[in-house]
């Protein structure tokens, strides 16, 4: 077998493990969680009848374990469940969700990837004058601002002051493509301010690292432009730690925007899972998990394999 | 002018109400006919109804854990979704009266133990059907049982029989009320086809709007229900019910356009949307208030002395103007406002009072050490500051008062109802029997006090059945007394609802009832080109 897809294989096979240990990890820490779901259904208006009759129709009296591998069978043939607070289908509520979560990621991923790696590349290029200062400097005061304040600041700047855009992102089914670029375009803008720092600072760290080396000089005394060397010589070899940044910030976009769904109204998978986590809404909450770790998981092998194809040395082991 | 008689006005001018009945209603509000003439010549131009259009507004108080289950409906945007949709039998119009919805009539008999409601003729449902009066009985029948969940099942309770014939619902009762007709109107109580039995969530109603969408803690959009047999109602083409839970995204909205209505405007940032002449503020004066519960069967509370050394050493109007920015009015640690009918305003009002209460501090001989208030950010908009100043009021006057944070999660499980001393909040109830009977009868189950007074019951009962007004609201006046000289209810302020609303929007009528003209602002509110 081609050692690659070996490797493939055995990725995907400790991918699913993981996972396994996630949904464990998951139900643990929500029964951990003080309160049940009848509980937090009912919040102020519980009372001991409605808790006992609530906890019956849910089959929360069953033991813990029970419930556990109850819900793994049920997941192992593709049965999500229903929600245990508003009985909704959890693989239709999710699967709206998830795309819109998608649609969100890959808007910003697609702008922000090019942007940070471009920027990464002339603030090398230019290193230590005014280009590179200027970048850095940018781009890291826009990670430094926490996401919600940049949020805040973009709707104040871009609805009210000058208003092309609405402050409210959610989109729906029945809205055209170019309807709901307009109406996510503020939680791109600040989702992109967020990450672009991260990837271009690795792309400039990695690409100086790389022009300390001797073929680097060789090719400058052929009489290579700096631009070309950089693009030519440079990057190949600095695409593994870049990439393996780029996959983070990606994985991010994906699982970790809920503060940005919750400013804009953005109804994604973020604040889906907050709602039912606050309800101990487990299926939901395992269902999500789920996702949001294969993503994670999936992610991560993806790089690792774009790293090793990358390298000669690890695509031709001896 | 009176928002009941701009309600006249308005029915006047889009012809829902004959010029005759205009004067005659104007008059018994003390308005005379030549004035009222005038007043609805002008307003015929003002204020005429505009059809057409897509009504949005944006609320906070939704999750995607919601349901169109009314049973089941807590929080403010399933409470106005479902208003949108549904219908009760009656409800609660400005000042308290009782407005007729499916129901056309409501007689009692002499001792209020039986009420009878006639059905409207030809009300039809969004599928098509028409009303019953089985469909009410069997709405009815559903809340009382306990798989349905029902918020109003204690309002259910306590009906022994209820009876459909022709188009009669006759309900009888264990015991007199003659506040029945009011509890009818109450939100879960939607009526729907078969008593939503089958399919509780269906979202079919005789509401003015029928759901066309509906994505919980999104989204719902609704179309006009074109049979529908209110003809003053349902003026914009569609309507949609945004949830924006954040307070900043949701005011963003509103001044982008985006939305004409919202809810909860944070009280700190009406000054900065004074200016802004696109947007009203609507404030009504409601029931509901912010509360701190001492359970008076807790040690130290057991101790009226010390109950009342802290009811004394809370500084209401400093509360009212940091925490509310004067957006309410100040409490008078019982759980009654204006906002109810039969209301005494006569009791005096608690004023902070260092030395009263560290005279009362004294003679309660407690031993010095710290009394411990359990708040978390949830329990109310602004809990923990309002708990820091009451901190700071009650140790000037010698008070070892202390405030313990908690966190959110959790706090209605572990901490509310359980706690000897903690921070809380109320929404109200349509009618003062009500209030008192879910909270401070000695049987109740959310009695969070843990107030138990025989005399206090027995007057509570007596004035249920009690048909005649004066004596019934000397009785309410009674035990208010009672309870707001030795309860353990610290009841510092009455929260107004703060709402915003694009100028373009017409047919407002402020209600204290509830959030958004009490539920009804989709239905009753129209688009001004």
């Amino acid at each position: 077998m081609h050692p690659l897809i070996k490797l493939v294989a055995q990725r995907i096979a400790l991918g699913l493990i993981l996972l396994l240990a996630v949904s464990v990890v998951i139900f643990l820490g929500i029964e951990m969680l003080p309160g049940d779901t009848a509980q937090a259904i009912l919040g102020q208006s519980a009372t001991a009848t409605s808790l006992a009759n609530l906890r019956e129709s849910l089959g929360l009296n069953q033991s813990p374990a029970t419930r556990y591998f109850t819900w793994l069978g049920h997941a192992l043939q593709g049965d999500l469940g229903k929600a245990l607070t508003n009985q909704q289908d959890i693989a239709q509520a999710i699967g709206q969700r998830l795309g819109n979560t998608l649609f969100l990621a890959v808007c910003a991923g697609a702008i922000a990837v090019p942007l940070s790696i471009g920027l990464g590349l002339v603030a090398a290029r230019f290193n230590g004058r005014w280009p590179d200062k200027l970048i850095s400097g940018v781009t890291l005061a826009m990670i430094s601002l926490p996401e919600f304040v940049a949020a805040y600041f973009m709707i104040l700047l871009l609805t009210l002051v000058i208003p092309i855009l609405q402050p409210v992102s959610m989109i729906f089914p029945g809205m055209g493509f170019f309807e709901k670029l307009h109406a996510v375009a503020l939680p791109v803008i600040v989702l992109v301010m967020v990450v672009l720092a991260h990837m271009m600072r690795m792309t400039r760290a990695a690409i100086l690292n790389v022009m300390q080396s001797a073929y680097i000089e060789t090719a400058e005394l052929k009489g290579l432009s700096p631009m070309q060397v950089i693009w030519r010589h440079a990057l190949p070899n600095a695409v593994a730690p870049i990439i393996s940044v780029v996959v983070i910030n990606l994985a991010y976009l994906v699982v970790g925007v809920v503060v940005v769904e919750v400013v804009f109204s953005y109804n994604a998978l973020g604040q889906y899972l907050v709602d039912h986590v606050a309800k101990r809404d487990l299926p939901v909450v395992q269902a999500v998990g789920i996702i949001f770790a294969a993503v994670y998981i999936g992610l991560n092998i993806l790089a690792d394999l774009i790293g090793i194809i990358a390298n000669p040395r690890l695509r031709h082991p001896k | 002018m009176s928002s009941e008689l701009n309600h006249l006005l308005g029915l006047a001018s889009a012809g829902k109400m004959s010029r005759r009945e205009f004067v005659g209603r104007a008059g018994a509000l003390g308005v005379s006919t030549a004035v009222a003439g005038t007043m609805l010549s002008t307003a015929a131009f003002a204020d005429t109804p505009v059809k057409g259009g897509l009504l949005r507004a944006g609320m906070q108080g939704g999750e995607s854990t919601n349901t169109l289950d009314p049973a089941l409906a807590a929080s403010d945007v399933p409470f106005m979704i479902n208003s949108t949709w549904g219908e009760t039998l009656v409800d609660v119009e400005l000042n308290g009266t009782l407005g007729l919805r499916v129901a056309e009539e409501v007689s009692s008999n002499a001792d209020a133990t039986q009420w009878m409601f006639k059905i409207r003729k030809g009300v039809e449902y969004h599928n098509g059907a028409t009303m019953t009066a089985e469909d009410v009985v069997a709405t009815l029948k559903r809340h009382t049982d306990d798989k349905a969940q029902s918020g109003a099942q204690g309002i259910v309770k306590g009906i022994t029989d209820m009876k459909a014939e022709g188009d009669m619902v006759t309900l009888t009762l264990a015991a007199g009320n003659a506040d029945l007709p009011f509890l009818m109107a109450d939100y879960h109580l939607i009526i729907q086809p078969g008593g939503g039995v089958d399919n509780p969530t269906s979202g079919i109603g005789s509401g003015a709007y029928k759901v066309v969408e509906h994505e919980p803690g999104v989204r719902t959009a609704f179309e006009k229900h074109t049979n529908h047999w209110d003809a003053s109602r349902g003026h914009a083409d569609q309507v949609e019910i945004l949830t924006i839970n954040d307070n900043p995204a949701r005011t963003a909205a509103i001044q982008a356009g985006q939305i004409h209505l919202m809810n909860r405007i944070d009280p700190k940032i009406v000054d900065l949307l004074k200016g802004n002449t696109d947007i009203a503020i609507e404030r009504a004066a409601g029931p509901g208030h912010y509360v701190f519960i001492m359970r008076c069967n807790a040690a130290p509370f057991d101790n009226n002395d010390l109950r009342m050394a802290l009811k004394m050493s809370v500084n209401r109007q400093e509360m009212l103007e940091k925490i509310l920015g004067g957006m309410g009015s100040r409490g008078n640690d019982f759980p009654i406002n204006a906002a109810y009918p039969m209301f005494d305003d006569s009791i005096s009002q608690r004023e902070y009072d260092a030395a009263t209460a560290a005279d009362f501090y004294k003679k309660s001989g407690h031993d010095g050490s710290p009394i411990l208030l359990q708040v978390a950010p949830g329990a109310f908009p602004g809990a923990v500051e309002a708990a820091q100043l009451f901190q700071a009021s009650a140790n000037a006057a010698g008070i070892p008062l202390q405030v313990k944070l908690e966190p959110d999660d959790g706090y209605w499980d572990n901490v509310w109802n359980i706690a000897p001393f903690c921070a809380s909040y109320w929404g109200g109830r349509p009618v003062q029997d009500q209030m008192y009977s879910t909270a401070y009868l000695s049987t109740a189950e959310w009695n969070d006090t843990a107030f138990k007074d025989a005399h206090f019951d027995e007057v509570m009962i007596a004035a249920r059945g009690e048909l005649d007004q004066a004596k019934r609201k000397g009785m309410y006046s009674e035990m208010a007394t009672i309870l707001r000289d030795t309860g353990g209810l610290i009841c510092p302020m009455f929260n107004d609802w703060v709402e915003g609303r694009r100028s373009e929007v017409g047919g407002w009528i402020p209600n204290p009832a509830g959030t958004l003209m009490n539920g009804k602002a989709m239905s009753m509110c129209w688009l001004n080109a």
